[in-house]
């Protein structure tokens, strides 16, 4: 179990990673070497598993597709889901591989330049695979949030008044 | 037209705050470390509720008591989180924000002449409701020496044999104290001893950083001698929807509740629509609030200890309190040149009674990138002044 401590101390960070030890010591009135040595220990045990940065390339002039891909497999004697999505796991392409409840059994993440790609590579090295029974894929049109942050229809706040009670 | 006006709205002061304000207003660019609310937006399944009741047609009158589904939600929420016991039918009132309540306290208890003992300093409305009912007004004055809490001994020296009602506010604005169970018991022994009526304002009671907030109703023998007052314009973010309440005795919950339907008939119903949400499912949105404001409250009490102030630390509401004395300056002086001279406003803590000499009041109720620029540029001034000396 996490202790209260450690959990605040993980949430201030998943808000802010560039935050050195001493800020997160002011911050949650721990000391800067326990904060070093529990950070440490997390990167150790894979608990932080990567630093990272949202980037909203909607604002950008990028061309960039990502797509949801929901696959159903057969199980396999003995390895259940895991050897497939293992198998999964290893293409760039796809970022993120989940299991699923529902009527399908995994969901894939893939990035791309465009829908051409993405529709290739579902075509080229998933459908052909001998336990994949079918698969559905569904392309992002736009992204209102994503990780807790609103990208769209957020306009500024009114401003509060300057000094109150 | 003044020779129309009763002596009482004539002799009324303004409030402190009201002439920082205008002050204030003739500068740009300020950052403002002055506000006395949530920067946050009410937590959206409350507004969402308050706007599909709406949609629904939801527009009318409501009783003059509350919402009667808001008063039984409130109540089991007060007996599970907070160890108050107080029944929906006669024991809950819901007020048009923590202000009418108080307002609504003092006159339903006030006999022209009482005394009401209020610490000083404390939030500007206390005194004036007394008075705009007839009260003497006597300050018990708290200060820095012991972190602004409130002691037995200074409310001994306050008190006069006429006085009725004590005001307490923990977690306090503006010094950001608060009390524990034990500082609170011969505070408690006090009122019985006295047969003083306690109005303890605890719209901050969620906002406490270090141990569990004691509601004073629930000490031994106060439940009968308390008007528990709260509201959700703090901890739900909601100070623009006026929505608050009142819990106490029912005799004189009742009192209050004539006044109130005659003055008010009943708070917004969307509103209360609102509150009623957030008391069923906003306690996450609150939580991660508070531990946010928790964040901010350490990296102020940090900056502000780092620039060469005396600063002690504030255990609740979102209110730091500096000893602003090593600047050479007072109060006014320091928050007028702080101004001026950096763009930054905050509150002179006199503002909020004569025992605020000496202090600034400044909210962390703002990003953590607005509260490192009001340091930086706090520091500049205060090292300044500090090196000049």
């Amino acid at each position: 179990m996490l202790s209260e401590d450690d959990r605040r101390l993980l949430h201030i960070l998943s808000q802010d990673c560039r935050l050195t030890a001493e800020d997160l010591a002011v911050q949650t009135g721990l000391t800067a070497d326990y904060i070093k040595k529990k950070i440490k220990q997390w990167e150790d045990d894979k608990v932080i598993a990567k630093y990272g940065v949202l980037i909203n390339y909607d604002q950008l002039e990028e061309d960039r597709v990502t797509a949801l891909i929901d696959v159903k497999v057969l199980p396999q004697r003995g390895n259940g889901y895991d050897k497939i999505a293992q198998r999964f796991q290893k293409f760039n392409e796809i970022k993120s591989v989940y299991l699923m409840s529902g009527d399908f059994d995994l969901c894939l993440i893939i990035e791309g330049h465009n829908m051409h790609e993405i529709a290739q590579f579902v075509s080229d090295k998933l459908s052909p695979l001998d336990v994949i029974q079918s698969t559905s894929t569904r392309f992002i049109l736009r992204r209102y949030k994503q990780d807790g942050i609103e990208f769209h229809g957020e306009e500024e706040r009114p401003q509060r008044l300057m000094i109150t009670p | 037209m003044k020779q129309y006006l009763s002596p009482l709205a004539l002799n009324l002061k303004p409030s402190g705050i009201r002439k920082f304000f205008d002050l204030a207003a003739t500068v740009e660019d300020v950052i403002s470390l002055g506000v006395g609310e949530p920067d946050f937006a009410t937590p959206w399944v409350m507004t969402e509720a308050a706007i599909f009741s709406l949609e629904q047609g939801q527009t009318m009158y409501t009783s003059n008591a509350g919402l009667i589904e808001l008063r039984r939600e409130l109540s089991k929420y007060m007996a599970k989180h907070q160890g108050l016991n107080y029944n929906a039918d006669q024991e809950i009132l819901i007020t048009v924000g923590a202000s009418e309540a108080i307002d609504l306290a003092m006159r339903a208890l006030i006999v022209p002449g009482d005394g009401v003992l209020i610490p000083d300093p404390s939030f500007v409305a206390y005194a004036a409701c007394a008075e705009i009912s007839g009260a003497e007004v006597h300050y018990v004055t708290t200060s820095a020496d012991h972190d602004f809490r409130l002691q037995v001994e200074d409310l001994q020296m306050a008190y006069t044999p006429n006085c009725k009602i004590l005001v307490l506010s923990y977690p306090n604005n503006p010094t950001g104290a608060v009390m524990t169970r034990e500082e609170l018991l011969p505070i408690a022994r006090f009122a019985s001893e006295n047969d003083l009526i306690v109005i303890s304002d605890e719209i901050y009671s969620d906002l406490n950083y270090d141990e569990e907030h004691t509601p004073f109703a629930t000490l031994p023998y106060m439940w009968n001698r308390t008007l528990h007052v709260s509201g959700f314009s703090k901890a739900y973010a909601m100070t623009g929807w006026r929505i608050g309440y009142v819990a106490g005795h029912p005799d004189l919950i009742q009192a209050m509740l004539k006044i109130h339907q005659y003055t008010i008939m009943c708070a917004p119903i969307m509103a209360q629509v609102a509150a009623l949400e957030g008391l069923k499912s906003g306690e996450t949105a609150k939580q991660e609030m508070v531990m946010e404001y928790d964040r901010r409250r350490r990296i102020m009490v940090h900056g502000l200890r780092e620039m060469g102030l005396t600063c002690f630390e504030p255990l609740g509401a979102f209110y730091v309190f500096p000893d602003i004395t090593a600047t050479g300056l007072n109060s006014e002086e320091f928050a007028e040149q702080l101004l001026k001279e950096e763009k930054v406003a905050v509150v002179p803590g006199t503002a909020f009674g004569p025992a605020g000499e000496g202090h600034v009041r400044c909210s962390y109720a703002y990003s953590t990138q607005q509260l490192q620029e009001a340091l930086t540029r706090m520091a500049r001034f205060v090292k300044k002044r500090i090196n000049s000396k």
